[in-house]
């Protein structure tokens, strides 16, 4: 009997292979095409990452007096315990949620108002993108000054041109306000580039089915609920995935805002402030991974939720 | 379809250490716009004293004096275009030939006043200096630095340090005792001793700054205050009634502006509050850490009372220069700041036009406790020659020239820059550039230097812990509870 079943392995075995030749020089073909990708992605990508995993177990130090040592988990022991890095990946998620959440609102009205049709359409996509365009550090010196408390032009318009405030507010200095006044830079800033993602979703959907659905009798609300939302899905992930590890490496407009704040510190903050003003690279390094980590958590998630959808 | 957004998020996937990485290089690429980290760089390198035009200057008749009629004098001749000939000169010779490279100052005046200098000491000497504008900006100018010794670069001879990176670079630096020991004498002993690390003496004091209080005297005397306050409690007294008579007529008035932000100036504004309420300097002489105490809990957390009462409520953000534009458009009563602000404070703009408080001001020591001292904390800058230089000889008669009492009179006369030569400071030419090295009070305040010699290569972590730590107090943490972090914090470094 044993016999009989190793028989029967054994055709269907040699079944595999015949069937399997062809299909193996195939895959051999596509990974022979796939090299030069790879071999590219691993000295620009993966050849980095796996230096900086490397010296994140490292005391490295520029020009210091102390030779470079394998120090094992002692970075990430310290890592463990270090409040200033907490709360850094605190205000990163909560600006993460807001600014997300936010431009992704906006910029789905937004795409919708210029995906219909009227005069001057073109002119309004282009005058759109200006914030965009704007370099970030210009920008945010910009915001800086509109936000001052003496001379911003913000406080201006609240205080003498409206009434609406009593006396000009410290809106980048103050405790209460300083994460919202940040997050409507970004805001400002990016709702343009989602509404962009999102209008070329827009676009790709044959306008036929509107009319189907029209002469169904469906009300806009119910064709924006039923066609327009699930055939922007694929659109409407990408551009959370785009938006949600740009936000998670924010870097820029906290620079320049608060500098070396520490209430207001980003992970991408943390992490260069002990690079490049401490010279500490093997903690750095260490600061470094784990933001790798939590991004790749991030990415993780939306790839699972999206697959979820698909089956 | 399916197929098509699956393979899409594999190439994401793909790219994600990609992103990732170009995030860490952001990070460790940018130290151009890690940006005044240091304040003492405001003064030195893009506010250049502009005292180009002292009082003693007689409607451009000192100008055309030609240099046979100065020969040696000390009154009233002293011009851009006559630097004094080099008092080593026969010594220095010796080395003639030999070429040195120097990292100088990067723009405005102390770069021009370093060619001329340099074209000096060459023609002299007949030693060559190729002058390199250093990085304008602090931070960036330290990781160069960084950058040249960790290669053990013979490409850098001599550079200019600021005052609390001896300790840092002490390592790489050439000890000048053996050659300048007894010039450095002449020096302020506290910059001295700053730049003496475990015995060697691996910078020579070349310009200084220190912290003041700068004060309305049309608003004392209209308030009925005889002179500056000398104690904190006198100054809020002061500020707060100056501030409730002067806001009625004009909103954006304030008492006391100072540099609040979270970065190397308000290191050294706490510094000020805590040595001078007797809470010591951060890190003791005998290697004690003195952030923890009464004293300072109870400095930190009247400097906090002032937020948003004396002060505007944006001070938390404040650097040196938004302090000075507040103060010399005429609405603040007080000031901390550093002297280069004097002379731009009585200084035309480009129209001709005034600053509002032209005349209308002072300089006094920053107040004290009662039973203290008043401090001002130390900044400037000095010379060194890095020990992997080819032409050390070379270098250090560069810097004994630099250094010398001479070129640093020429430097306070033309250019503002406070002398750090003793002799120099009392010099009549030199006061009649910064009169207010004439005060006593002012000019021989007790200097507190930042511990960067104790620090060694921890001191930016040392003192970003320190500012951190109290920028969080001046938004509304309770200094008690944050003492005692900021201690351990920095105890763990030291060990």
């Amino acid at each position: 009997m044993s016999q009989d079943v190793i028989a029967s392995g054994k055709a269907k075995a040699n079944a595999n292979d015949d069937a399997g030749s062809f299909e193996r020089s195939k895959r051999r073909l596509a990974w022979l095409l796939l090299l030069p990708t790879l071999a590219v992605v691993a000295v620009v990508a993966l050849y980095p990452l796996a230096q900086t995993i490397y010296q994140s177990f490292t005391n490295a130090r520029l020009a210091s007096t102390q030779p470079t040592e394998f120090v094992g988990l002692e970075n990430y022991q310290y890592l463990l315990k270090d409040s200033g890095f907490g709360k850094s990946i605190i205000t990163t998620l909560v600006f993460t949620l807001i600014t997300v959440g936010f431009e992704f609102v906006l910029g789905l009205a937004i795409a919708l108002v210029i995906n219909s049709n009227f005069k001057g359409r073109g002119v309004i996509r282009a005058a759109m993108l200006v914030p965009w365009a704007i370099p970030t550090v210009i920008a945010a010196q910009m915001w800086k000054w509109m936000y001052n408390d003496v001379y911003g032009v913000i406080n201006d318009f609240f205080v003498d041109k409206t009434g609406l405030l009593n006396e000009p507010v410290a809106w980048i200095a103050k405790a209460s306000t300083s994460l919202a006044s940040v997050a409507a830079v970004d805001i400002w800033k990016t709702t343009p580039f989602v509404a962009l993602l999102l209008l070329a979703g827009l676009q790709v959907i044959p306008s036929d089915i509107y009319e189907a659905a029209k002469v169904d009798g469906a009300s806009r609300l119910q064709q924006f609920w039923s066609l327009t939302l699930p055939l922007l899905k694929p659109a409407i992930l990408v551009t959370l995935i785009f938006r949600t590890l740009d936000a998670l490496r924010v870097f820029d407009v906290f620079f320049v805002f608060f500098g070396a704040r520490p209430d207001t510190q980003t992970m991408a903050i943390y992490a260069q402030q002990n690079i490049v003003n401490f010279s500490d690279l093997g903690y750095g390094a260490t600061i470094s991974v784990a933001i790798f980590l939590i991004i790749a958590i991030f990415v993780v998630i939306y790839v699972t939720a999206f697959k979820v959808e698909e089956a | 379809m399916k197929q098509r957004f699956r393979n899409l998020m594999v190439v994401l996937l793909l790219l994600l250490p990609l992103i990732v990485a170009c995030g860490g290089d952001e990070a460790t690429e940018t130290p151009a716009n890690t940006g005044q980290a240091n304040p003492t760089e405001a003064p030195a390198a893009t506010e250049p004293p502009a005292a180009t035009e002292p009082p003693a200057d007689n409607g451009g008749a000192a100008t055309e004096t030609p240099a046979e009629d100065n020969g040696g004098a000390t009154t009233g001749t002293i011009t851009k275009d006559n630097p004094p000939p080099v008092p080593n000169a026969a010594d220095a010779k010796q080395y003639s030939g030999a070429t040195i490279t120097y990292y100088g100052d990067s723009v405005g005046l102390g770069a021009e006043l370093d060619q001329i200098l340099a074209k000096q000491f060459t023609k002299d000497t007949g030693i060559q200096v190729e002058i390199i504008p250093k990085p304008q900006d602090a931070t960036e100018n330290y990781a160069t630095y960084q950058r040249f010794f960790q290669a053990q670069s013979a490409d850098i001879d001599v550079m200019m340090l600021d005052v609390i990176w001896p300790g840092a670079f002490a390592q790489h630096l050439l000890d000048l005792t053996p050659k300048l020991g007894e010039a450095a004498k002449q020096h302020a002993p506290g910059i001295v001793e700053n730049n003496t690390i475990d015995g060697k003496l691996v910078a020579m004091p070349w310009f200084g700054d220190y912290g003041m209080l700068y004060y309305r005297t049309d608003l004392l005397e209209k308030y009925g205050y005889s002179k500056a306050p000398e104690t904190w409690d006198e100054l809020e007294e002061m500020a707060k009634k100056i501030q409730d008579g002067e806001k009625a007529a004009n909103p954006n008035f304030v008492g006391f502006v100072w540099q609040g932000a979270a970065y190397e100036g308000l290191t050294c504004d706490a510094l000020e509050w805590q040595a001078s309420s007797g809470g010591g300097k951060i890190i003791s002489n005998d290697g004690t850490i003195t952030v923890n105490s009464p004293e300072t809990a109870k400095a930190f957390n009247r400097a906090a009372g002032w937020v948003g009462t004396i002060s505007p409520e944006g001070v938390t953000s404040y650097k040196e220069e938004d302090a000075r534009n507040v103060f010399q458009s005429g609405n603040a009563a007080f000031m901390r700041n550093w002297p280069y602000a004097f002379a731009l404070g009585n200084e035309p703009d480009d129209s001709g036009n005034a600053p509002v408080i032209a005349g209308k001001f002072d300089v006094a020591p920053l107040p004290h406790e009662p039973g203290q001292e008043s401090v001002g904390t130390v900044g400037g800058w000095q010379l060194a020659v890095s020990k992997y230089s080819q032409n050390p000889d070379a270098a250090v008669e560069f810097v004994r020239y630099m250094t010398s009492p001479e070129v640093e009179t020429y430097r306070g006369v033309v250019g503002g820059y406070v002398p750090t030569v003793l002799s120099v400071l009392e010099n009549p030419e030199v006061i009649a550039a910064q009169p207010y090295l004439s005060k006593p009070e002012v000019a021989n305040v007790v200097r507190a230097a930042r511990p960067s010699a104790a620090a060694g290569e921890n001191y930016n972590q040392i003192s970003t812990i320190y500012f951190q730590g109290v920028n969080q107090i001046l938004l509304g943490a309770k200094a008690e509870d944050v003492l005692p972090q900021m201690e351990s914090q920095i105890q763990r470094l030291l060990r």
